[in-house]
């Protein structure tokens, strides 16, 4: 399967007559936007924003972050099984407005929803800061319940995006990169000499407004699959969650999996990549078992020598990163995991609410715990007196002057477990 | 600079266990193995005061004599405050360790100690000073003084202490110069090659102890009881402390067929006493196990039960008591043992 990327660089977003990109420049109708975006019966009213890398400018609650792609050649689109049927995706070209991100916010649905300062030091923890965002502040209908209201909001994010996205149909990409990996034995014949690699990509799906979609499908639904690492860059996984900010892959991110985007980078010199085995990490003792053992079986079933293993989420998802790592690793077959850390706030306590002797390859996104002050910003576009109630956060984390001290958990991204920042932790 | 030096009452002179129960009191200069200390500091820094106090005076009245002890020190105004060498010395490791502790919370300025490996205050304080690794006894002085002063010096000068104590075991933050994903990827590739890689998360190791074979005939067992609960007889004549235990207690059960209110209670401070306190057979099943034993069902109850609290208590300390009293009962010719806890 192969999939060119055309990467449109978006360095600024405007307002505009007509919803387009120019120079770099993305316009937006913000009527026509804000009138997509509120299709729905169930959504009163949507605003729309604009947050730019440097303004002083916070938003929260964040729903989720989406990134506006569109696909031009090949099967499917963007988004299958919420915004296109269900065809198959990853193949042919896709254009992405690389730089613009389509932010959702609006009343709180849960208590893990997240902080993006646009300037200070809480932005240097959210890679969000650095984008051109276009925030959707989506307010639905009274007496709605929360699973819906999050059903909602993610449906007008998606439908944000995908309108967006559209603006880059015929604009020429700056930067068109090609990715592929063929079927399982031409792909294994291909680098003969090369050490043979898969990702385990684990899923939150603990489900109460903790899920996550593949094709459309909650994937607590599924047993653990196959899937080519081109179908994500098509957003055929999206985010449904309200995982701790911090820690929780919004939709952005899976497009842009940094994981996969690392091992095609050694795809061919030093490793051969194969591709993505996807799973869960449901609640109950067996499903965690049936899980590990069949993402074990498959990472056995391809033949690999080595997997990285990523973990979404933190407490619970420990005891399937383990197990995974076990029972892949048992096998025969190395592992790296890639977790977060919630070592208290003096950063003193055990890190993880599972260990194992064979995990002794483990890259850290950073202890979550953290305490960090993020002085007033001018502008809020949102609720700030969620600062209290969110994970991460606690009652008096607003203080009068605007600024908010909480642990760096309420930042989105702040630790993500894909890899996407640079946070680490050290022992001292 | 200002330094202020904690010590206990052997190393400034007063004597051993005898003097154990010294109250606090401090003294102003350097005292004992202060002076080697200020002597190898070179004129960057001084010792300008002492406090001194009891070991056993110090750990049975916690609640009294840390904010004596921190008081003293205070009224010196101290920059940084040094604690021991205390060596193997569990109880003058315990103080040096809970000094550290406030010190650093509430004056907020550094605290450099030195500790042997295994003394249990060090597993327990270490996150609040940097610790010095030491031999296991003051015969060890004289290497000791000079690894201190080294980091003293260091704090003085205003330099970065990266080395020459033991870790503090704190999870620090930082800015990696890659991404995530780009390490883990890096990683995978030394680990494939069977090259060297370092893990950023050492993943904690459980000591998993795997159980004796089963004893098939208990009617020729001799079982012992031992205890994290803190059963202890009635007034805790060892005083083991209700949290984080300085020791294990070894009492008869020559006289106790069952726990009444008036024989027996719990020590520890880690759930509801009322209770274990009614009936100590709660945490401690005498009354069960000597019916089994008349029954003939069980050969016979060794004649001591040993008991600790395991609130708070560290590991290390725990594993010191059970290294202890397993040895006793091997001696003793325990075949099994019930363990409880809270």
């Amino acid at each position: 399967m192969r999939l060119e990327v055309g990467d449109i660089i978006i360095k600024d977003v405007q307002f505009g007559e007509a919803t387009a990109v120019q120079d770099g420049v993305l316009y937006v109708n913000e009527k026509e936007l804000a009138a997509v975006a509120a299709n729905d019966d169930r959504i009163k009213s949507v605003e729309v924003f604009l947050a730019r890398p440097g303004e002083s400018v916070r938003i929260l609650p964040v729903k989720d972050v989406i990134e506006p792609r569109v696909k031009v050649e090949g099967p499917g689109g963007i988004f299958p099984g919420f915004m296109t049927d269900v065809e198959q995706v990853g193949s042919g070209r896709t254009h992405v407005l690389k730089g613009a991100a389509v932010v959702t916010t609006g009343k709180i649905v849960g208590f893990q929803e997240g902080i993006i300062d646009m300037t200070g030091p809480g932005a240097e923890y959210t890679p969000f800061s650095q984008t051109q965002n276009v925030v959707i502040k989506v307010e639905p209908v009274d007496g709605i319940l929360q699973h819906e209201h999050e059903l909602v909001v993610r449906l007008a994010g998606f439908r944000a995006a995908v309108y967006l996205g559209e603006a880059g149909r015929d604009v020429k990409p700056d930067v068109i990169t090609p990715y592929e990996t063929k079927p399982i034995l031409e792909q294994a014949a291909a680098y003969p000499g090369l050490p043979k690699v898969a990702y385990v990509y684990m899923l939150q799906t603990q489900g109460l407004l903790h899920n996550t979609y593949y094709y459309g499908v909650d994937v607590r639904q599924i047993v653990p699959t196959l899937m080519y690492p081109t179908e994500i860059m098509d957003g055929a996984i999206v985010s449904g969650n309200c995982v701790s900010a911090c820690d929780k892959n919004p939709t952005y991110i899976h497009a842009n999996n940094p994981v996969i985007m690392d091992l095609y980078a050694q795809h061919g010199k030093t490793i051969n990549f194969l591709g993505c085995v996807i799973t869960n990490e449901n609640v109950t003792l067996q499903d965690k078992e049936r899980s590990s053992n069949m993402t074990a079986k498959l990472v056995g079933f391809l033949g690999v020598d080595a997997v990285i293993i990523s973990e979404e989420g933190f407490g619970n998802p420990d005891a399937d990163l383990v197990m995974n790592c076990n029972k892949i690793e048992k096998q025969g077959i190395k592992t790296v995991l890639i977790t977060d850390e919630y070592a208290g706030q003096d950063g003193g306590s055990q890190s993880l609410a599972d260990s194992t002797p064979l995990g002794n390859a483990v890259v850290t996104a950073g202890n979550a715990n953290m305490v960090l002050t993020m002085p007033p910003m001018d502008t809020v576009i949102g609720y700030p007196e969620v600062a209290h109630v969110i994970a991460g956060g606690w009652e008096g984390s607003l203080k009068p002057d605007g600024s908010i001290e909480a642990e760096i958990q309420v930042i989105i991204g702040a630790t993500n477990e894909l890899g996407y920042g640079k946070l680490s932790a050290k022992t001292v | 600079m200002r330094i202020v030096h904690y010590i206990n009452q052997f190393f400034a002179g007063y004597g051993g266990e005898e003097k154990a129960d010294l109250v606090p009191e401090k003294r102003d200069g350097a005292v004992g193995p202060g002076a080697a200390l200020n002597a190898a500091l070179g004129g960057t820094g001084e010792i300008v005061g002492t406090v001194i106090c009891g070991d056993s005076y110090f750990n049975e009245n916690l609640e009294i004599a840390t904010p004596e002890v921190l008081s003293m020190i205070k009224s010196f105004s101290p920059d940084m405050v040094i604690v021991g060498p205390g060596f193997n010395a569990g109880r003058y490791g315990m103080a040096c360790g809970m000094v550290a502790k406030v010190v650093d919370e509430e004056l907020k300025i550094p605290v450099v100690g030195g500790l042997y490996e295994e003394n249990p205050g060090l597993e327990i304080y270490k996150r609040h000073g940097y610790f010095v690794p030491t031999g296991n006894n003051a015969g060890t002085m004289r290497k000791a003084v000079p690894d201190m002063a080294a980091i003293v010096k260091k704090i003085i000068a205003g330099e970065a202490v990266t080395e020459g104590f033991f870790e503090k075991g704190l999870r620090v933050n930082y800015f990696a110069e890659k991404r995530g994903s780009t390490r883990a990827v890096e990683m995978l590739l030394a680990k494939i090659a069977g090259e060297d890689f370092t893990t950023e998360y050492p993943m904690p190791v459980f000591d998993r102890v795997a159980p004796g074979p089963a004893i098939k005939d208990m009617s020729k067992a001799r079982i012992a009881l031992v205890s994290s609960g803190g059963p202890v007889p009635k007034g805790n004549p060892d005083r083991i402390e209700s949290s984080s235990a300085s020791k294990f207690g070894k009492y008869s059960l020559a006289d106790v067929t069952h726990f009444t209110p008036d024989n027996g209670e719990t020590a520890h401070g880690g759930y509801d006493p009322v209770y274990a306190n009614l009936s100590l057979d709660r945490v401690l099943p005498v009354d069960v196990v000597k019916e089994m034993v008349a029954a003939g069902q069980i050969g016979s109850l060794h004649q001591y039960w040993y008991s600790t609290v395991g609130n708070g208590t560290a590991v290390a300390s725990s594993k010191a008591f059970a290294t202890e009293i397993a040895q006793e009962l091997l001696r003793d010719d325990v075949d099994c043992v019930i363990l409880t806890s809270t």
